[in-house]
């Protein structure tokens, strides 16, 4: 390239810097989860955050898989995802830093009101899953190296079941987010397993109810770490830990369970002090 | 279904009467990067799509079939290597420009630039074979020979510019990826749609369809209307 090419390339970056943003607070970046945004959790708790603070938090919400990527990276300050063992990983390869559990919901298995697999009743999941099998009554997987999408495919290996084997016959992976996944149960009609968060502010149910719910396996923890200044300098450190600090604060606690859908709560706050 | 579409259409109409803040906000942004992306693009594509049309180059035909191929470069790849070079893991890391609107203009701006640089080509190099000789005879060095096919084919070019646009406006895989859809900071039209239609709130996202629409529209037939003006003055 030319030196008036690279000149030319660098003045456009530094102008595409420049865009106008809104605000010019400061603010952090968060990678989440869609169930965090898609039920409007955080639509209810950044405000009361910046309020306090003054401090600005942007989310981008994607599946865990790739909300870990994207910390990974160091494209983000703080994650906040649910899925337990790849979180630990995360800390274990010195990805993550100082993480801690926030809250939790529940998972539940949704399908279609004509009940095609004959599982109405049923509070034991895995059974539940045996008998969709057996039945091959469609099932729709996220696909997408989601914290849902591990949990569900956790369940199936509790029921003793090659999931892998069915791929493309009645388990159908859509290979998207929870939304787009509910549409395409909807549509087919078929099971799915999500998180109860994106089901109560899910609009275009059609048919589907919920099928299972309230087993002890469909426990639905979420955690939050500080992406590792020490591999990433440009973390905000300070920020993002006065952001993970509120998350566990007394206020913060009560604002994760002050946020309900028609009088059901979301998400319940379970931070527990470590003992020192 | 036929009711989820006027519920739909209701639900824009709703919209556009109400003009609420995020909405308004939402909108604006989406003007902002896609125009800003396509006036980056055509300050490098039309002086491209001259270069291809005019200069004789070794490979220039191999040029030219690239150019036209990748007016259908797809947008989630395009935000999937920007992506790559604006991470903090990437060779522009430090620019800082990941979730921001910025990198949402360079992945539009590079969307758009083989789209207008293709088009202004054939523009150009069709306005060459007409004034050729006229040109040649009255011994206009090269550079003013491409202005003036650049500002004879303009009203034509001005169409290469609105390609361009449509491009910016309507794709959504380029600016989810590098932009995040971050309320208030990233959400354009596209992103805010895909957002409602994984709530499923399918009316919503279809209103918000229909106001891109209707915004894209506006551009067009506020361009068209200048192009007119334009003709009545100076002929």
């Amino acid at each position: 390239m030319s030196r008036a090419g690279i000149g030319l390339a660098l003045a456009l970056l530094a102008a595409f810097a420049a865009v106008p943003t809104r605000a010019q607070a400061p603010f952090i970046v968060v990678a989440s989860t869609t169930s965090t945004q898609d039920s409007g959790l955080f639509g209810h708790i950044l405000p009361l955050f910046k309020a306090r603070t003054g401090v600005e938090v942007r989310v981008v919400a994607l599946g865990t898989g790739q909300a870990l990527d994207v910390g990974r990276r160091g494209d983000a300050d703080v994650v906040l995802v649910h899925d337990t063992e790849a979180e630990l990983a995360f800390i274990a390869q010195g990805f993550g830093i100082e993480r801690r559990e926030v809250m939790y919901n529940d998972f539940i298995l949704i399908g279609p009101g004509t009940d095609p697999a004959g599982i109405a009743g049923t509070k034991d999941v895995a059974a539940t899953l045996r008998r969709i099998a057996e039945r091959g009554a469609p099932f729709a997987s996220r696909g997408d190296r989601s914290g849902t999408h591990a949990a569900e495919r956790r369940l199936w290996q509790r029921a003793g079941i090659e999931i892998d084997r069915a791929k493309g016959a009645w388990y159908r992976e859509t290979g998207q987010g929870m939304g787009p996944t509910l549409n395409i149960a909807a549509a087919m009609p078929a099971y799915t397993v999500t998180d109860r968060g994106t089901w109560l502010g899910f609009r275009n149910r059609q048919d589907l109810v919920v099928a299972v719910e309230g087993d002890r396996l469909l426990f639905n923890q979420y955690g939050v770490m500080l992406v590792n200044p020490t591999r990433h300098p440009h973390v905000k450190h300070t920020l993002g830990i006065s952001f993970m600090d509120w998350l566990v604060s007394p206020e913060g606690q009560r604002a994760i369970a002050d946020y309900k859908i028609g009088g059901e709560p979301l998400f319940f706050s379970n931070y527990a002090k470590p003992a020192d | 279904m036929s009711t989820d579409f006027f519920a739909a259409c209701a639900a824009a109409f709703r919209l556009i009467v109400e003009a609420d803040a995020g909405l308004i906000a939402i909108v604006g942004l989406s003007l902002i990067v896609s125009v800003a992306a396509v006036l980056t693009a055509t300050a490098i594509a039309l002086p491209l799509g001259a270069v291809v049309a005019l200069a004789r180059f070794r490979g220039r035909h191999g040029a030219i079939v690239l150019l036209n191929a990748l007016m259908g470069l797809p947008p989630v790849v395009v935000g999937l290597a920007v992506y790559l070079l604006l991470s903090r893991a990437g060779p522009l890391g430090a620019f800082g420009l990941l979730f921001t609107p910025g990198a949402m203009v360079f992945a539009q701006a590079i969307l758009v630039v083989p789209i207008i640089a293709a088009l202004a080509r054939q523009t150009i190099a069709d306005a060459w074979l007409e004034y050729e000789e006229q040109l040649r005879s009255l011994g206009a060095p090269p550079r003013l020979a491409v202005w003036t096919l650049l500002w004879d084919t303009r009203f034509s070019l001005l169409t290469a510019v609105l390609a361009g646009f449509g491009r910016a406006a309507a794709e959504v895989g380029a600016v989810m990826i590098v932009g995040g859809n971050i309320d208030g900071v990233t959400r354009v039209m596209t992103t805010a749609i895909a957002l409602e239609t994984s709530k499923g709130d399918l009316p919503l996202a279809l209103g918000l369809g229909l106001v891109l629409v209707v915004l894209v529209l506006a551009v067009n037939a506020a361009a068209y209307s200048l192009k007119q003006a334009a003709h009545r003055r100076f002929g």
